[in-house]
């Protein structure tokens, strides 16, 4: 792994994005990682883009924002939010997985923006970056039995990139602390599917 | 976590719970505050563990009388805690410059959350100018695990010293994590007792005064000098890096952690060294002799003015014969910003210019290509009022008055969810608007023109948690001055913006206890204001009252506009109404109202349907609060209501 290894975990207020951040960062954490996070939710509740910036290092804590254009992997829960982050963070290498489904702007709601078309979106990312990976969390989510659980099929997508030192025991006692008991196979569950689906991502 | 006894176990916190933990483990007694981003966790915090921990928590009504507050904790012999973000230490100043004149007994810190950047905030106010002005302590955690040691430490450098010690957190701090190592829970319980019995001029038994100023001011100073013997030999204090670095870099705070990463970044580690301090006000005057004379080159990065590069240089200046001659780089030269958050990018870059090391952090094409990409394909996100937001209503209607009124009436606010309206998302009805109160304080001044020509209905807005915190005084001032004005409460029962703290107003404490709470409704009349209300959702009464006290009424009055807010535990997710839109009646852009209910009115739970030409309610957004029915001149918005 790159040391330290810079992850933006990117999305709207009210999708859980800090809570996402929260479960990474302790899975690293308890791997024995140092785990830095910065996170920028000030409008959180009011409709603003929501993003946390991770840094995982073996030796120290790393600042909690990251440089310009120093990314390495982009978790996006929204997914024009990616392209947002590539601007100012991205390079050709970074790795992106993003949920496709949008939560429109106001402007867009009120019909004064255009939202792009996920073909169209892919299309933009893929100038930005190699390697994209659009999968159906928010659905999948959905199928599962509710659209919260679509941020722990993110981070299982992450986690299948395999670009990250976590393992499924690492992330199952990490929810464990989280979750009534009840809930730690459906959790369980999300998570391995996010694992599945970024190995078989949307095809454009 | 807060109260685990596994000490030596590291976890990760944020840094806002660091400074609580850190708290705990020096014995804290009493807590209080005021909410404010970033700092609200702490609080927060420590209130989800009082009843375990033995400890009164308290958001108070504002933050001078929260360090009143936890003053009366420290003379009473408890180690205290005072939070706030940044602008809160100017509404406390007043009581601080007295306390730190009379001294303290029990351990005090005063916390303030600066937010450089202003991420949350209406200004990007610096804190640390205040130690300076006040003659106290200031400590600037330099990470997380410095986060929860400080603030232990804190306590004690401030018994050391009997005065205030003040430790400044900033946003990049407060609301980032790292790992922290767990000390150990100081669990006694003290007594607390207040002593006034001994001689006038003994600070310890004696009554808590601030006379004879000149003997307490001398021993104000003394004090100060003691904390720098301290601070000469603090571990928070730190260099790293060649015993003869090329360049030096000053820094404190998350600008320790941009600095080292700078230099790691750009392999500069053996041409240049980092003093990290940790203690910045007063500054060790040795330590910063040794370092400052062994670099010609001195870069000083911090958050957002030059306040250590000014000590700095006029350390620098009364020691020159032994320190030589020095090239400073920072704010005053331009190297660094002079406004704004600092980030490791703005580090790298003045570093790379003084050592001349080439540095690229996105490459120009690419830059150029990314930007042009995001401004097309991802519509800006405008801040707005949440579906079911009672502000949206009010200020509809109040806009509407105005312009019915047709006399060019304006609003003056201030601090809240409701600062919004100087945005579309309220219509831009908000014309003034700056701290806390201040819009009626304002708009008591702009009543009194009326001698000078000014004919302009005046108004003002203010939130339940405002008009106790400062709203108040500036309504008393405004009846007994005969100024012409309508105070608007926007009341939605909470401190909605920081997350549902509780106020006067509130039946409950911090900790969910109950309490009696302070009717709004009755302090204005008794104040002498003609005072009304109504329910914003009710729009056409709304605007009809609102329309009536301008033009009918005079003298400074209020119209309180009471509706919880959509977000409130109580109102969550529980729709009044079902809402829909009946698409045979929508006319869309033929009907002539230019889309009032979407362009205009602009709730996210009313879509425009451009396919259709229609508006449309997007079930999982709205929520349900009916407001939009009325707003629509051809009655194309339905509701009815939900059957519990």
């Amino acid at each position: 792994m790159i040391d330290p290894f810079n992850i933006i975990i990117t999305g709207v207020g009210g999708q859980g994005n800090v809570l996402a951040a929260r479960m990474l960062g302790n899975t690293l954490t308890k791997a024995g990682y140092y785990v830095t996070i910065g996170e920028t939710f000030g409008a959180s509740q009011r409709g603003g883009s929501v993003m946390s910036h991770l840094r995982v290092s073996k030796e120290s804590s790393w600042s909690p924002q990251i440089p310009k254009g120093k990314a390495h992997l982009i978790i996006a829960l929204e997914p024009i939010e990616s392209l947002r982050v590539l601007a100012a963070y991205g390079n050709r290498d970074v790795k992106v997985v993003s949920n496709t489904r949008p939560i429109y702007p106001v402007g867009v709601i009120c019909g004064d923006l255009a939202y792009p078309s996920l073909p169209d979106l892919n299309t933009a990312v893929a100038q930005l970056c190699d390697d994209a990976r659009f999968i159906n969390a928010t659905e999948e989510a959905v199928a599962l039995g509710h659209p919260i659980l679509s941020n722990v099929i993110m981070v299982g997508a992450a986690a299948g990139l395999g670009l990250l030192p976590i393992d499924d025991e690492s992330f199952k006692s990490v929810i464990s602390e989280n979750v009534p008991e009840s809930k730690i196979d459906i959790n369980m569950k999300a998570y391995r599917k996010g694992k599945e689906m970024a190995v078989d991502p949307v095809k454009f | 976590m807060l109260l685990s006894k596994s000490e030596g176990k590291e976890f990760l916190l944020m840094g806002n719970q660091a400074i609580a933990r850190g708290a705990l483990e020096a014995g804290v007694s009493v807590a209080a505050g005021y909410p404010g981003t970033p700092s609200s966790e702490i609080i927060e915090n420590l209130a989800a563990v009082a009843p375990d921990a033995d400890l009164y928590v308290e958001w108070s009504v504002n933050e001078k009388v929260s360090l009143e507050v936890a003053a009366a904790g420290s003379f009473a012999g408890l180690r205290s805690l005072c939070v706030m973000k940044q602008n809160g230490v100017n509404v406390a100043s007043d009581f601080l410059l007295h306390l730190v004149l009379s001294g303290t007994r029990g351990g005090m810190v005063l916390i303030p959350c600066d937010d450089p950047g202003a991420i949350s905030s209406v200004n990007e106010g610096e804190s640390r100018y205040f130690a300076r002005l006040m003659e106290i302590p200031l400590l600037e955690p330099g990470d997380f695990q410095e986060a929860k040691d400080m603030t232990k430490w804190a306590f004690e450098l401030s018994e050391e010293i009997s005065n205030v010690v003040m430790l400044r957190s900033v946003t990049r701090l407060s609301h980032a994590s790292g790992n922290v190592k767990l000390g150990e829970l100081n669990r006694a319980k003290p007594s607390a007792k207040f002593n006034f019995s001994g001689n006038l001029l003994d600070a310890k038994t004696g009554p808590v005064i601030t006379a004879p100023v000149p003997f307490r001011h001398t021993q104000q100073q003394a004090k100060l000098k003691k904390a720098i013997d301290l601070f000469e030999r603090s571990p928070f204090n730190r260099y790293e890096g060649p015993e003869n670095p090329e360049l030096l870099i000053i820094t404190s705070s998350a600008c320790y952690l941009y600095s080292r990463e700078a230099l790691r970044v750009l392999d500069a580690e053996k041409r240049a060294g980092i003093l990290k301090l940790g203690t910045t006000w007063p500054l060790p005057p040795e330590l910063l002799k040794k370092h400052l004379a062994a670099a010609d080159k001195i870069l000083i990065v911090e958050e957002v003015l030059p306040f250590l590069e000014e000590n700095i240089k006029i350390l620098a200046m009364e020691n020159i014969d032994s320190i030589g001659k020095i090239k400073f780089f920072g704010k005053n030269n331009g190297t660094i910003p002079s406004v704004n958050e600092m980030n490791p990018d703005h580090v790298i870059k003045a570093v790379s210019s003084i050592l001349n090391i080439p540095y690229t952090g996105m490459p120009e094409e690419y830059e150029k290509s990314g930007q042009i990409l995001s401004f097309t394909k991802s519509p800006n996100r405008e801040l707005t009022f949440c579906p079911g937001c009672p502000h949206r209503a009010s200020y509809w209607s109040i806009n509407r008055a105005l312009t019915l009124n047709g006399k060019n009436g304006f609003v003056c606010g201030d601090i809240g969810c409701y600062t919004m309206a100087i945005l579309p998302a309220g219509f831009g009805t908000i014309k003034t608007a700056h701290s806390m109160g201040s819009g009626t304080g304002v708009a008591s001044g702009f009543g009194k023109l009326k001698s000078f020509g000014l004919n302009q209905p005046v108004v003002s807005v203010c939130g339940d948690s405002t008009f106790f915190h400062a709203g108040m005084p500036a309504l008393v001032n405004a009846v007994h001055n005969g100024s012409d004005m309508l105070l608007v409460i926007l009341d939605n029962s909470g401190t909605a913006m920081t997350g549902f703290q509780p106020h006067p107003g509130i039946p409950s404490d911090a900790a969910g206890n109950k309490l009696p709470s302070v009717d709004i409704e009755s302090v204005c009349r008794s104040i002498g204001a003609k005072t009304f209300t109504t329910d914003p959702f009710n729009i056409s009464e709304t605007e009809k009252k609102v329309l009536d006290i301008i033009e009918n009424e005079t003298g400074a009055r209020v119209l309180i506009m009471r509706q919880g807010c959509a977000l409130s535990p109580e109102k969550k997710g529980k729709k009044k109404y079902n809402v829909s839109v009946d698409s045979n009646i929508c006319k869309g852009t033929d009907c002539g109202c230019n889309r009032l209910c979407t362009r205009v009115f602009r709730c996210p739970g009313l879509v425009w349907n451009s396919s259709t030409g229609k508006a449309v309610i997007d079930e999982i957004i709205c929520a349900g609060c009916g407001v939009c029915a009325d707003i629509c001149p051809s009655g194309a918005i339905k509701r009815s209501e939900v059957m519990s």
